[in-house]
């Protein structure tokens, strides 16, 4: 059989670690929705003199990718530091699954994001967090990063999927060279209106197809 | 256990097919390219004229109105893209519906880019084709009009009469196209009742062989031939015709038993009779009235799971199914046929069709069931959503 998926891959979603939600967690976060097709909820225990994980755990709904990609986060968070947690990028939890198929990286990044805004939550709850920042171009080009696009596996800025991005008066247009009847442009339009729609002083996103 | 039950996709051909076409592989290798041939190309020209009047009896058309093509993309691709620059000068405007097949979609969107105006009448919660809205699309400027027989993923059936009465009386000039290629052979049709101008079908969902189909072309309506290459098949579509796939079709329609379709039936409505007693929160997608369903459709939501996980899942214990979700398609977007009914993504996502064949046996159903129960309870506690 020759599914796009490794043998971990299927041994985690089979069998994921760390699954169910912790009661008295110290932060969570949620990422993705139900909508999307893709949703990632954790759950972190954090010991307060070290700043070390003791206990982390997940929900997920979504395909196989992102049930296994999400055990695996947990699995490379548990007993970190939160500072040491913050450095797990996508490719650490797409390199111990032995890689992803293009199309599913998303669903790496997913469960990252999802560590990281929980500690994220976390500093903010514990009075460890800077104060807003304005956004700029600068800022939405750093959170395209995270959105992949599918055709190659890489992230839309790499990719040069993005040809500019403009930020003006609360409203941020991302011009993309692809065209709106391409495949996978739909996807990539709610990606990226999901991934910068959150940022506190954004009240408009809009994503521009090219024409030719 | 293995369970296949992508039938909708594709079906297993059956043995007296391949029996039937082995000759051609062997014996009956010339090509019927001309009426002065040699003697094995007058045989095998016999072979495909025998072939096309078995199909043409079984829909109620006559030989000569039957295109041989590669499948039923090819035959809607001749209907429609013929059509419209046979009769461009009459009008320029097509009408369509929502939950077509990409065939008719794909093909409408580049008539489109050429200059040709396309109105895609919406759809019920149940998937049938809004019948005031067509009436209301259907100008004088109307040149075709193309509405599916049976979606092949909720299994919804058109009601054609209907379509073909009311386009008719709006614009008698307006062609009407029908893709019947999950419906012969499930289902009644017949051209002449209908009053269909244009249908597309295969023989690879019948248990015919895969690569051949047909296109009914009403006598006397307009077409532009679009694969060009030599005179075959009345000068409308050129090229080698595929007689091995020819003659498998004409036995796959020639040994169809209404019987085996009511099996069929028994054995989906049991299907789902079993899953909806056993599993709690599941949404049947297209009609609740099972005389207006396609006999082996069945297409399921389980609320609070994503279909790519279930399939993959039901994959592993040998159940062959697919999904609307957007995680399994290629383009990574849910299923458009369910949208275009007004239901969620989410409803989308956890949608999983299952389409039998006589092959399918209870047993099959109660191992599928049985697989079914244990995902669904599986990913419904590792779900944020609920549902445990």
């Amino acid at each position: 059989m020759s599914l796009p998926y490794s043998k971990k891959l299927i041994e985690l979603f089979v069998h994921p670690k760390n699954v169910g939600e912790i009661p008295d967690a110290d932060a969570k976060a949620t990422e993705g929705s139900p909508a999307c097709g893709d949703m990632v909820q954790l759950f972190l225990k954090v010991d307060p003199e070290s700043k070390r994980i003791i206990d982390i755990k997940f929900k997920s709904y979504g395909c196989a990718s992102n049930i296994a990609t999400a055990s695996i986060v947990t699995e490379l968070a548990k007993g970190k530091t939160l500072e040491e947690a913050k450095k797990i990028t996508w490719k650490d939890a797409d390199a111990e699954l032995g890689g992803l198929p293009p199309t599913k990286i998303h669903c790496a990044v997913l469960a990252v994001d999802a560590l990281h805004t929980a500690i994220e939550n976390y500093e903010h709850q514990h009075g460890l967090l800077k104060e807003k920042v304005p956004t700029t171009k600068e800022v939405v080009i750093n959170r395209l990063k995270h959105v992949i696009d599918p055709r190659k596996g890489i992230d839309v800025i790499r990719a040069k999927t993005v040809r500019d991005v403009e930020v003006q008066e609360g409203v941020a247009k991302i011009y993309l060279n692809m065209k709106e009847d391409e495949e996978f442009a739909k996807h990539l339009k709610e990606e990226i209106i999901e991934r910068i729609s959150p940022l506190w002083d954004i009240k408009e996103v809009e994503v521009i197809f090219s024409h030719e | 256990m293995n369970v296949y039950l992508d039938n909708a996709s594709s079906t297993r051909v059956d043995e007296r097919v391949v029996e039937a076409m082995l000759g051609t592989f062997y014996e009956d290798i010339a090509l019927p390219t001309s009426e002065f041939v040699h003697t094995p190309g007058q045989r095998v020209k016999e072979l495909v004229e025998e072939s096309r009047k078995k199909i043409a009896d079984f829909v109620g058309a006559e030989p000569s109105e039957i295109v041989f093509t590669s499948g039923g993309t090819e035959a809607t691709n001749l209907a429609i893209k013929g059509v419209v620059f046979a009769m461009a000068k009459n009008g320029k405007h097509i009408v369509t519906t929502a939950v077509e097949g990409r065939a008719v979609l794909d093909s409408v969107r580049k008539l489109e880019k050429w200059g040709f105006k396309v109105d895609i009448v919406p759809v019920d919660r149940y998937g049938f084709v809004n019948l005031e809205a067509l009436e209301k699309a259907i100008s004088k400027e109307t040149i075709l009009v193309s509405v599916q027989m049976v979606n092949d993923e909720v299994g919804t059936i058109q009601p054609l009469e209907e379509v073909v009465k009311i386009v008719k009386s709006k614009n008698p000039n307006t062609v009407v196209h029908t893709d019947a290629t999950y419906g012969i052979g499930w289902l009644p049709f017949n051209v002449k009742n209908l009053g269909v101008d244009l249908a597309s079908f295969t023989a690879h969902k019948i248990h015919g062989p895969k690569g051949v189909g047909a296109l009914y072309i009403r006598k006397g309506i307009a077409i532009e031939k679009q694969m060009d290459g030599g005179y075959a098949e009345f000068n409308l579509r050129g090229g080698t015709p595929n007689i091995p796939g020819i003659v498998g079709f004409a036995k796959a329609i020639e040994i169809l038993d209404w019987n085996d379709v009511e099996k069929v039936r028994k054995l989906r409505d049991y299907l789902y009779e079993m899953i909806i007693s056993k599993i709690p929160e599941v949404i049947l997608l297209g009609p609740s009235d099972f005389t207006k369903r396609h006999p082996a459709n069945l297409n399921l939501s389980f609320k609070y799971v994503e279909g790519e996980s279930v399939v993959l899942y039901m994959d592993m214990k040998g159940v062959a199914v697919i999904s609307g979700s957007a995680c399994f398609s290629r383009g990574l977007e849910p299923s458009y046929v369910i949208m275009a009914m007004g239901h969620t993504h989410e409803d989308a996502h956890g949608s999983i069709r299952f389409s039998l064949s006589k092959y399918n046996t209870k047993e099959e159903m109660d191992y599928t069931v049985s697989v079914l129960e244990e995902v669904i309870k599986q990913l419904r506690e590792l779900s944020p959503l609920g549902g445990n």
